[in-house]
């Protein structure tokens, strides 16, 4: 639907590209651009913060239905994320990032499912990367600080079990793998399939648009396939936006529960 | 940094791998407010509910406890109260039962002691009575069976001894008589 600038009046049909997402900025200053993408992520904090402070408010003991969720939702964060993973002496200090983490997560994802705004603001790499950073500093520092440089170190490049022969060969790709593409995955993860899911949208709507309004006759026909194709992609899409917070905030839980664990 | 950002986020690198640097700021600076706000405002908020009602319901469930306790005891002081209510009234049925009983005996014995003393008065009195009418009956028999004796006889008994002896034999001959009559009889 932002893909209308990139079919061509001819007639060819032209597949949308990734610079599509991106919409002029709202205003510039010198180098920094504001843009739809920024607003929407600003949003989400007070769309987060809003919904759980006003559902929480009353404090209520018995919990009106919209208290009800907003616990619900606390709860999942803290007890399925927070508490079974990281234990039960251990959790309490990383709840709130945890929480954060999804919920920020979800929100920017969903984005991408509302009408008009349809834009999950982690199909633009930066947002994922400034995350899985955050994220990557937060469980290395808390390692460094429960168990000192050295033993960090080893417990993250020194599997215990294994026959001694074997360190020289597996320690450079623990070591590679934990610090180098645990973080990278943890972002790319989210950045492809947020990109992924909206390209497929786009692709999908940007055709069905084109068989209407550029081809006529038996594309109408078509187009019925194509809409329902982008259809499913769309409740697909839903599916995947609030899968893929879990599992960012989850791998976040892993790691710190590696962190935090004595030894492996 | 600048050569990440190329021209701002209009028109982004046809990577999409590059990032806009501003992007990643904001979304960190984001990230980071909220966190803030939930580490702040949101977790105490809902721990202390919790908290609350977890306080909430145990303390209703220690109070129902409590109460449960309560009406155990007051039921185990009525029960003792009834048992010993009961024990005391029948120790006062048997009292009293007693004490009826030693009544109704006491008035017994003193009615019997009573008629005793009414019979006896009785009998005293008859015989009192019996032996006065006897002694008046042997006197004035015996004067008017002397006088009648005499004007049938014709002759004055003046003389008071042997009167008095004739009459005595005659009464015992009319003793021995009844007495014959009754053995007889």
């Amino acid at each position: 639907m932002n893909a209308n600038g990139s079919v061509l009046a001819e007639g060819a049909y032209v597949p949308p590209t990734p610079a599509d997402m991106h919409l002029p900025d709202i205003f510039t200053l010198g180098e920094f651009g504001f843009g739809k993408q920024m607003l929407l992520v600003l949003l989400s904090v007070v769309i987060v913060s809003w919904f759980f402070l006003g559902a929480i408010r009353k404090r209520a003991m018995v919990p009106s239905r919209t208290q009800f969720i907003a616990e619900s939702g606390y709860m999942f964060a803290r007890n399925s994320l927070g508490k079974e993973l990281l234990g039960v002496q251990h959790f309490k200090p990383f709840v709130p990032i945890l929480f954060t983490s999804f919920f920020f997560i979800l929100v920017n994802n969903l984005y991408g499912s509302i009408p008009l705004i349809q834009l999950p603001t982690f199909s633009h790499a930066g947002s994922a990367y400034a995350l899985a950073g955050i994220a990557y500093l937060t469980w290395v520092g808390v390692g460094i600080k429960r168990h000192g440089l050295g033993k960090f170190f080893k417990d993250l490049t020194m599997p215990s079990g294994v026959p001694g022969w074997i360190y020289p060969i597996l320690v450079p790709i623990e070591f590679f793998s934990n610090l180098f593409i645990r973080p990278v995955t943890h972002a790319l993860r989210l950045f492809a399939t947020m990109f992924g899911g909206h390209m497929a949208i786009m692709v999908a709507a940007s055709l069905t648009e084109y068989l209407i309004v550029q081809m006529g006759g038996i594309g109408y026909l078509v187009a019925v396939g194509s809409g329902a194709l982008g259809l499913f992609l769309f409740f697909l899409e839903l599916m995947i936006q609030c899968i893929q917070a879990y599992v960012f905030a989850l791998l976040f839980a892993v790691y710190l529960q590696g962190s935090l664990s004595e030894g492996h | 940094m600048t050569f990440l950002a190329n021209d701002g986020g209009s028109h982004a690198a046809s990577n999409p791998l590059i990032p806009n640097v501003w992007e990643i700021g904001i979304t960190a600076v984001g990230f980071l407010l909220l966190l803030f706000i939930v580490t702040k405002y949101v977790v105490p908020a809902f721990e202390k509910t919790y908290q609350d009602r977890k306080e909430a319901i145990e303390g209703g469930l220690a109070k129902a406890e409590k109460a449960q306790a309560e009406a155990a005891a007051a039921r185990d002081e009525y029960t003792q109260q009834l048992e010993s209510a009961r024990l005391e009234a029948q120790k006062i049925r048997e009292d009293a039962r007693a004490e009826g009983e030693a009544i109704i005996a006491e008035s017994k014995a003193r009615a019997t002691a009573e008629a005793t003393r009414i019979t006896e008065t009785a009998q005293k009195t008859i015989e009192a009575e019996r032996t006065a009418a006897a002694i008046s009956l042997h006197r004035e028999v015996g004067s008017l069976a002397t006088t009648l004796a005499g004007k049938i006889v014709g002759e004055a008994l003046t003389d008071d001894e042997r009167s008095s002896r004739v009459v005595d034999r005659f009464l015992a001959d009319l003793e021995a008589e009844k007495q014959n009559a009754g053995a007889t009889r």
